[in-house]
């Protein structure tokens, strides 16, 4: 009797044991799999924040560029930088064909010409002189030069010709290229150009999107929860309300994007593309969150505060106002950040109703039409060009650290607030 | 009390009936409440007593289940008149509860709540009189007067209750209710709220629910016996636990069951 006892008893502790291994296996396997993923993005991801240049010398020949002598601003606007943009690059290697010379031009972005006159505007004094400017290397280059381009192809398969390598290499072992903080990546809009590409535009419009969402769902939501918390009477209807919130909540995010489609732009007639649009979509999808948050904080005030209110003669009104709400507010605040947060990394409304649009310029307003960080990777990762592989881990980290500072955030709320009076 | 031999009725409560959905809760009671005076309402757990205490400021009305039938007079009106207006009636019927439940805010602040929604002061000067004569009414200036900013919820239990009584007294109440006020204080504190009741009597009417039948004999001139939703005997303290008319009341007293 007692053996079979002290069996059972061994038995016991031994599953005890089993469950706890379980457990931390499980907890072993998802940081395992938390940080290969991580891994993954920074190492894929943290050259695109540097960005290599070629340190090429312009000659500002005032004949090249159609100047007059002792040129105003406005001349300078209007001068032609172009050939003197040509000719430098052609300058790297003096004996080029003229197909080896477009070969030279295609080593730097476009924007070239563009970088070589922001250079003279900025000191005019350069006219008929010779200086070294910072030019944006092509994005294949970029690669080549970050490593990450495979040299060893054949040349019919590279998009870089033997020519352009062999040059680019003469300018590295001279020195004159530079890797150097990407600052174009977080004040460019998108561009085909992976060297040119950054993410203002979609960073803004995520910005925007996510006021938009902030502004129509927090109030909607937190009223709703108030009433069907503290005033709606228990019966059949408010219970099948209360199921199709939940229901709600649940109902992916392309169905919104879809009713974004079918009511907003085809009805509304409203902006296509923009984060007005994409905000109202992602405020119906975020509703639901924030109801259910907000309905738990305030089942979370004690009743006998309600009763202590109402004991003293405040009204419903009062005692929802002044005592329900505010103590429900740290629970509720943390819930809605939750959401926004939920909200700013949904892509698939967003491609419904247009925010996938190639856009080049930075929105200024809601109305404007723009892209949102998801959408971003989401684009790039289609792209073809190798540059935009490191452009798509980047753009993750960036949403990464928005949405880990949102969630710290709402812990900081619920914290902070939740303590003060215990 | 009495004027010219007479006593003073302030509540009477005539066939009281009360549901919890089709659960019936509180069987025709009829009641009458002596003005300025202490009514200790006892009786086992689940008798109706602290219903019946709710029915005097229709806290039942929070219970969406919870209906109420028959006349309550007080000052010979009947609070449960469709005429009547709850916030009116709570500012002259306070309510002291069994857990103390002081609002998460300051002391000065729980104490002017009341008065600052009945629109009781005019002037910050106005309201901090209200405030410490409130305080000191219910004995709790001395200890806290340094304190008013701090939270209330950061007193000690027996100071919590004081405080929840001074902040029921702050809007000048009739008659105050109270449930079980000492159930979750140690016997000190016990104490100093029986002595703050006997005080209180002289300007307010109290009800008082209590699961200790010393408290009652302690505190109360009156006492109403409740027992599965009737009352069972009222009359003066004195008698009900001397010589009571019911058996069930002499064995509740002398503690054969309950």
């Amino acid at each position: 009797m007692n053996k079979s006892k002290e069996q059972l008893l061994n038995k016991r502790y031994k599953a005890e044991q089993r469950f706890r291994l379980y457990g931390l296996s499980a907890i072993f396997m998802a940081l395992l799999f938390l940080t290969i993923f991580i891994f993954k993005i920074f190492s894929t991801g943290y050259s695109a924040f540097q960005k290599t240049w070629l340190i090429v010398p312009v000659t500002f020949d005032a004949e090249l560029m159609m100047l007059e002598q002792n040129p105003s601003n406005e001349d300078l606007q209007d001068a032609d930088y172009y050939d003197i943009a040509l000719k430098s690059m052609a300058d790297l290697d003096p004996n080029a064909n003229e197909d080896q010379e477009n070969e030279l031009k295609r080593m730097v972005s476009y924007f070239f010409e563009k970088e070589i006159k922001n250079e003279l505007l900025n000191n005019p004094g350069l006219i008929g002189k010779t200086k070294e400017v910072y030019l944006t290397a092509s994005d294949d280059l970029d690669q080549v030069f970050k490593g990450n381009y495979p040299r060893d192809l054949p040349e019919d398969q590279r998009r870089v010709s033997d020519y352009q390598l062999k040059i680019f290499d003469q300018l590295v072992a001279k020195g004159k290229v530079e890797s150097k903080f990407n600052i174009s990546f977080f004040t460019y809009a998108d561009s085909r150009e992976p060297e040119l590409a950054g993410i203002a535009s979609s960073f803004m419009g995520s910005i925007f999107s996510i006021l938009v969402c902030l502004m129509i769902a927090f109030p909607v939501a937190v009223l709703a929860a108030i009433y069907l918390e503290e005033f709606a009477p228990k019966n059949r209807f408010t219970d099948f309300i209360e199921v199709n919130i939940n229901n709600l909540a649940a109902v992916p995010s392309i169905v919104f994007g879809l009713l974004g489609l079918g009511v907003l732009l085809a009805i509304f007639h409203l902006p296509r593309s923009t984060p007005l649009v994409g905000g109202i979509t992602l405020s119906l999808m975020t509703l639901p969150t924030i109801i259910i948050a907000a309905r738990a904080s305030l089942k979370a005030v004690p009743p006998s505060i309600r009763e202590a209110a109402l004991a003293m003669g405040a009204s419903r009104m009062q005692t929802t106002m002044h005592h329900t709400v505010p103590l429900s507010m740290p629970g509720t605040l943390s819930g809605t950040i939750i959401g926004l947060a939920q909200a700013l990394g949904e892509t698939a409304p967003l491609i419904l109703i247009g925010m996938v649009a190639f856009v080049n310029t930075i929105p200024g307003s809601p109305m404007d039409p723009a892209a949102s960080l998801p959408v971003q990777i989401y684009i790039w990762a289609e792209s073809a060009e190798r540059g935009f592989v490191e452009k798509v881990s980047a753009c993750i980290m960036v949403l990464l650290g928005f949405l880990i500072i949102m969630n710290l955030f709402a812990q900081i709320i619920r914290h902070k607030f939740e303590k003060k009076w215990s | 009390m009495k004027k010219n031999g007479v006593k003073m009725i302030k509540i009477k409560a005539k066939n009281v009936d009360v549901f919890y959905g089709k659960k019936q809760a509180l069987y025709n009671i009829g009641l009458d409440i002596e003005e300025n005076q202490v009514t200790a309402l006892i009786g086992p757990s689940g008798c109706g007593k602290s219903t019946f205490l709710r029915c005097l400021n229709r806290m039942n009305d929070v219970i969406d289940i919870c209906s109420v039938k028959g006349e309550i007079l007080i000052n010979d009106f009947n609070i449960n008149d469709k005429s009547c207006d709850v916030v009116r009636l709570r500012e002259k019927i306070g309510m002291v509860f069994q857990k103390p439940n002081p609002f998460p805010k300051t002391v000065y602040e729980n104490i002017s709540y009341g008065p600052t929604i009945h629109g009781m002061a005019q002037s910050k000067q106005e309201m901090d009189e209200i405030v410490e004569t409130s305080l000191k009414k219910a004995a709790l200036w001395e200890e806290i007067k340094d304190r008013l900013h701090e939270p209330g919820t950061g007193l000690s239990g027996g100071q919590q209750q004081r405080l929840c009584i001074a902040r029921a007294i702050s809007v000048r109440p009739e008659v105050i209710l109270m449930d079980e006020p000492c159930s979750a204080l140690d016997p000190i504190a016990t104490a100093q709220i029986e002595e703050l009741i006997d005080e209180l009597k002289k300007e307010h009417t109290i009800i008082i629910v209590t699961h200790s039948m010393a408290q009652a004999a302690r505190v109360s001139q009156n006492t109403g016996f409740f027992h599965l939703g009737h009352l069972i005997e009222h009359g003066s303290t004195d008698k009900i636990f001397k010589n009571p008319d019911n058996t069930k009341t002499q064995d509740y007293i002398t503690g054969r069951f309950g």
